[in-house]
């Protein structure tokens, strides 16, 4: 019930956000800072998602998972190579699942 | 719908949105596996497709809950990382033109996709049918995918044996990349900044927190000299950007 309540208000907030900006007066677009602010938070927050989730452990701990942090080492790879978007998560999952299968993490 | 189908079928702006349609498919198939992963039930991750229908958003929420985090950390993470759309729709709202509930409809996709594919049209109508055609094309494609990977993975019982634990990171991975290999110094400073911070405060907060601080980072963005984006009038002075 409170997992539908988080749902329902990401839902929401995310429409409001998409409107404001069609509807704000478009003086706001003309400053600067805020032009530079917004497309930086999504920098800072996608770095720390790949961090926590790559090192997530039991809990709050912080864990090294050799599996996984192989898989993620692939996707680099293939990110550097320029493969598309779905070849990229496929090999992160698969090479984590084979490093896993033998053993390894 | 009102669409004349055949004409539409036609357009450049479909094909282009059936393109982009099958990459964003594929991020669909990994969100609905990892928000199963994370504890969502196939409805409650097909909601969030239907209804927030902003990828990152949508995962860092998911990623969240399945760390067994404090949902309202959650939430605010995932608008924070929303915000973005703001500022697309600041930038779409001149050459769309909609008003009421037109508008009102319009909002609900305004995402980088539609925004990348509409920004370049200068003149209102081709604007629109570019907008429009990727709005649904995508919708349709990111909507489906998502009830398939949610479906298919509620099926598997060993979630880490298949590797589905690195599906997460690597999405977020494919979506910083092409930022990080076209920005500059500075944005590789904030993205190790962000990192940094979060992984500092994950031992010491509940899950969702530690990404909240480190959107903190991003006000190195608002350090050196003013943003060039916008030309200033006159002169640009030394001064400029000192404290």
């Amino acid at each position: 019930m409170t997992l539908w309540i988080a749902l329902v208000a990401t839902a929401a907030g995310c429409y409001l956000l998409k409107y404001a900006g069609l509807a704000a007066p478009r003086r706001l677009l003309d400053n600067p800072w805020l032009q530079r602010f917004a497309m930086t938070v999504p920098i800072a927050l996608l770095a720390a998602l790949i961090a926590v989730e790559a090192l997530r452990g039991e809990g709050q701990a912080l864990a090294w998972d050799t599996a996984r942090m192989g898989g993620i080492g692939a996707a680099v790879v293939a990110l550097v190579l320029r493969a598309p978007f779905l070849v990229v998560v496929v090999v992160a999952a698969t090479a984590t699942a084979a490093l896993r299968w033998w053993g390894v993490g | 719908m009102d669409v004349k189908a055949p004409s539409f079928l036609r357009s450049t702006a479909v094909r282009d949105g059936v393109g982009l349609g099958v990459a964003v498919g594929a991020a669909g198939l990994a969100f609905g596996t990892a928000a199963v992963t994370a504890g969502l039930s196939p409805a409650q991750a097909v909601f969030l497709s239907l209804f927030a229908f902003t990828g990152a958003s949508q995962f860092a929420l998911v990623g969240v809950v399945a760390g067994g985090g404090s949902l309202v950390a959650g939430v605010l993470g995932a608008l924070l990382l929303g915000a973005r759309n703001t500022l697309y729709g600041l930038r779409l709202a001149d050459i769309l033109g909609w008003r009421g509930l037109r508008r009102a409809v319009a909002a609900h996709g305004v995402i980088d996709e539609t925004a990348a594919m509409t920004l370049p049209h200068t003149d209102r109508a081709s604007a629109r049918e570019a907008f429009t055609a990727t709005y649904v094309v995508l919708g349709a494609f990111w909507v489906a995918t998502t009830l398939v990977g949610s479906l298919a993975t509620d099926r598997v019982a060993d979630v880490s044996a298949f590797g589905l634990d690195a599906v997460g990171p690597a999405v977020f991975l494919g979506l910083l990349w092409p930022r990080l290999r076209d920005g500059d110094t500075r944005v590789r400073v904030i993205a190790l900044l962000g990192a940094g911070v979060a992984l500092a405060a994950t031992p010491l907060l509940p899950p969702g927190v530690p990404v909240l601080l480190a959107a903190s980072a991003a006000l190195v963005g608002l350090l050196g000299p003013a943003p060039e984006t916008v030309p200033r009038t006159g002169r640009a002075t030394v001064e400029e950007g000192r404290p």
